[in-house]
């Protein structure tokens, strides 16, 4: 076990684990942050995106000790009301059914808005190729995204 | 770590007690009749009064809220249910607040979900519940002014003076109200006059799914609760013969090993320690029944199709006589495999087994019967235990079992402890219960006119019961029919799938009539069309679906989809009945480089009244999206008793890049509402079969599609 302060939605969080614990379960377990969530562990779903440095990344496969001095947002922190473009585009598009892995999927798509404000649909395709919805809200993830871009 | 999960009864009846003055109608959900109804006033709130089912409560400064009962689990009853509440009420549906209940039995009944079945279930009731509240309203506006109720009318949540004007919001009314007499007979709304049924209103949850506010059973944590994960048998068939915990034991932030039943928990502070600590068990296991293997399956099939023992389901006409006069016999057999219910929250529960009482948190499909399989296991009476619903993180017939909320029973009365069962993925897609690998043969006689004089479908599964549905469309078309079946009992457990055997039979079924179609020499259409006329003039014994529905969603799926119109795609036909409700689809394909690829689907549905047009349109796309994913990709295979797929990197669900467009279209026929959960994922793989015969001239008989000879090199899911 050992100390890791993690910068994590403009905070410095402590947690107490071991150096190899992924960064998900140190959010969910030790942090209170439950808004990132467990899907599969292995890095094929999605549902635990979050973003480090504003790069979206699979937290589930990510060990506390890589994280460093790392910017680390979760969806918690992506904005302070839920009013970020792509919340908002969510809401407005009324995106979710079971919702369980909405906030992986709001995570990938703002890292994708942020670094290309204009996407294609091919584009949109493939950054978010890597979230799975088991509920099949895909149509209304990519006219939301659309939406939030176009109000770039 | 606290308490993150707080929302539940007891701090909405604080807040309910607290408020000064207000109206709280106990509304029976299971028969809101004016005779079993009264009025609750806040300050006597009776918690255990048996005669009353939920709680619709408008409080002084206006906001009204009502219980959810049933689990939410995407299919947004959360949202469809108070809407038609509000509707009767006249509720302002900004000011309407939604709490789901945790499980009673004595204020709720069929509190559950599964069967697409809570919408016709509580219609009636819902709609009576809250008109008889908006009649009180009225009445207690009418009694302050003086006036005759039948010179007020309600609207937004006020109730208005026509004459004059004036209003009062319900809050302002709600005490009074309270005080009026139930109304023995409240009138409904007229269909026409809906304001909020048929409209598109958002999830009720949607703030808090998309900011990550706990709402599921894996965000529940309660201090001092320990984490558990639990060893099952590798393979089924197989049992514990020995278990050495040592060095699991030694790992850091394990509390407990605990063996029980065929299990070995391992029980810690945090899922990470309990999820390495796991890694170190050594369980050994022996042969306790059969080992089969897909291959095993596959043999059994192929013999149980040419048994002589199987059950009669229904029995037209004289079959034999009709197929040894037929001018053509057509013969064709289609097999599915097994699948993985996969919701994305994989299976958690929390249980904390006490001296006095029992409580269970968590997500379940059947809270009532998961109780009283609690209650039986630790011998106690179910009123000893509490059960409160988070919200579900999808569902797809997986929760409707109870063995993980068992398990998570029988681990906190073994360690004396509160504790969270989770289960990886990888003991999700290991762990049990399945959508049953089944085979079809289905066999059709044509007379010299193409007619279809006799029709046979044997159905044989793995732990499947009855795999067929026999009072189904075809069933009452054909003068002579023969359906029967036979199980196979597997080690390997199965349980209810979306759709439950309709998922595959479907898919059989309306690709085979596609086949007999071309071999009569017929539209595909027309070919059904022809059918439904036969049966409507002449029904040939019982039936279950309404002839008259079925048309009319086979004619809108034509007409929206140009039926044979547009020479650039081939176009597949499908249409079923399923949980009261209809769909028909139109599956388009195109060639790009010799090589079929799926780029739209329509769909026509016939739910009766649509609730909330929002939620509908993404239940139908969602199921066909379900339908597609699972008959291209879903394959779940077994050697030497063990599941072969562990996780997504080999268990392939659909993705984002391979989903075609969908264009949905309602029949609007005012006829009272039935479900729309399940209905729309039956059809999804036959339209898209029969479309691919079109473009390309070869038949698929086996799911998935992509491991089938005729597909390989293909990418269904690319776009042109």
């Amino acid at each position: 076990m050992a100390s890791y302060t993690l910068q994590i939605n403009g905070k410095s969080l402590t947690a107490d684990v071991d150096a190899d614990t992924p960064l998900l379960w140190v959010l969910r377990d030790h942090l209170g942050l439950v808004g990132t969530k467990y899907g599969c562990g292995i890095a094929q779903c999605g549902a635990c995106t979050v973003h480090l440095n504003g790069n979206a990344i699979r937290s589930c496969s990510v060990p506390v000790s890589a994280i460093g001095v790392g910017k680390v947002t979760t969806i918690e922190g992506l904005s302070e009301k839920g009013d970020h473009p792509v919340q908002q585009a969510w809401s407005e598009v009324d995106v979710p059914q079971c919702g369980y892995c909405q906030a992986g999927q709001i995570m990938s798509a703002a890292a994708l808005l942020a670094k290309n404000p204009k996407p294609t649909k091919d584009q949109i395709d493939t950054a978010m190729n890597g979230n799975i919805c088991r509920c099949g809200t895909y149509h209304r993830i990519h006219e939301a995204i659309t939406l939030a871009s176009s109000k770039h | 770590m606290s308490t993150l999960l707080k929302t539940n009864r007891r701090d909405f009846l604080k807040m309910a007690t607290t408020a000064t003055g207000g109206l709280i109608l106990g509304f029976h959900w299971s028969n809101a009749e004016a005779s079993s109804m009264k009025v609750l006033k806040t300050a006597s709130l009776p918690v255990d009064d048996a005669n009353f089912n939920s709680y619709l409560s408008i409080s002084s400064d206006n906001i009204i809220t009502i219980f959810s009962p049933n689990p939410e689990l995407g299919q947004n009853i959360k949202t469809s249910f108070p809407m038609i509440v509000a509707e009767e009420l006249e509720a302002d549906w900004k000011n309407v607040k939604v709490i789901q209940a945790a499980l009673d039995t004595k204020k709720f009944e069929r509190q559950l979900t599964g069967g697409s079945g809570a919408i016709p279930h509580s219609w009636e009731r819902l709609r009576k519940a809250g008109a008889t509240a908006k009649q009180m309203l009225v009445e207690a506006a009418a009694k302050r002014w003086n006036v005759s109720a039948a010179s007020l009318k309600a609207e937004n949540s006020f109730v208005i003076d026509v004459a004059s004007g004036k209003k009062l919001t319900y809050g302002e009314l709600a005490t009074e109200a309270s005080s009026i007499a139930v109304p023995a007979d409240v009138k409904l709304k007229d269909k026409k006059d809906f304001k909020l049924i048929g409209t598109a209103v958002h999830n009720v949850d949607n703030l808090e799914m998309i900011t990550g506010k706990p709402l599921y059973g894996l965000d529940f944590y309660r201090e001092g609760m320990l984490f558990a994960m639990i060893q099952r048998p590798p393979a089924f068939g197989t049992k514990i013969k020995s278990v050495d915990s040592t060095a699991a034991k030694a790992m850091s932030g394990v509390v407990d090993v605990v063996t029980f039943k065929n299990n070995v928990a391992i029980v810690g502070k945090s899922t990470w320690q309990i999820n390495k600590a796991r890694k170190v068990l050594k369980v050994e296991y022996e042969k306790e029944g059969n080992i089969e293997s897909t291959s095993d399956h596959d043999q059994i099939f192929k013999e149980l199709l040419n048994s002589n023992e199987a059950t009669v389901r229904r029995k037209d006409g004289d079959v034999d006589a009709a197929f040894k006069s037929a001018a053509k016999v057509i013969s064709r057999e289609y097999q599915c495999p097994f699948l993985s219910h996969s919701p994305m929250e994989p299976m958690n529960f929390f249980a904390h087994v006490r001296e006095d009482g029992v409580e269970l948190v968590g997500p379940c499909q059947l809270p009532d019967i998961s109780r009283n399989e609690t209650a039986k296991l630790l011998g106690i009476a179910p009123e000893k235990i509490t059960l409160e619903l988070t919200r579900l993180g999808g569902g797809f017939g997986r929760r409707l079992k109870s063995d993980y909320v068992l398990e998570a029973a029988e681990l906190s009365s073994l360690i004396k402890a509160p504790v969270k069962v989770i289960w990886t993925r990888e003991d999700d897609m290991t762990g049990g219960s399945y959508r049953p690998a089944v085979r079809y043969r289905f066999e059709a006689a044509l007379d010299a006119g193409g007619n279809m004089i006799g029709y046979k479908l044997r159905g044989v599964g793995m732990n499947a019961g009855n795999p067929t549905r026999e009072d189904n469309f075809p069933s009452g078309a054909v003068d002579n029919l023969l359906i029967d079946s036979i199980e196979h009992k597997s080690p390997i457990t199965t349980g209810a799938w979306r759709a439950p055997i309709t998922n595959f039979l479907a898919y059989a079924e309306q690709a085979f009539l596609d086949e007999v179609a071309v071999e009569a020499k017929q539209d595909p259409i027309q070919f059904r069309l022809n059918l439904l006329e036969r049966a409507k003039k002449n029904p040939v014994g019982a039936i279950k679906y309404d002839i008259d529905r079925m048309k009319s969603v086979i004619e809108l799926a034509k007409e929206k989809s140009n039926w044979g119109k547009n020479k650039k795609v081939h176009q597949g036909f499908s249409v079923y009945f399923s949980h009261r409700s209809y769909v028909a689809q139109v599956a388009e394909v195109a060639m790009k480089n010799g090589k079929p690829m799926i780029q739209k689907i329509y769909a026509a549905a016939d739910c009766g009244i649509v609730i909330n047009l929002s939620g509908a349109y993404q239940q139908v796309k969602g199921g066909i999206v379900d339908g597609m994913g699972h008959a291209l990709f879903g394959n779940l295979t077994f050697k030497d008793g063990a599941v072969e797929q562990k996780n997504y990197n080999n268990y392939r669900l659909i993705r984002f890049k391979e989903v075609p467009e969908v264009e949905v279209h309602f029949v609007n026929n005012g006829i009272d509402p039935t479900g729309l959960g399940e209905p729309a994922l039956p059809p999804t793989g036959g339209a898209i079969a029969n479309a691919i015969f079109k473009a390309t001239g070869k038949r698929l008989y086996n799911q998935p599609f992509n491991k089938q000879e005729e597909m390989q090199g293909v990418n269904l899911g690319e776009k042109l």
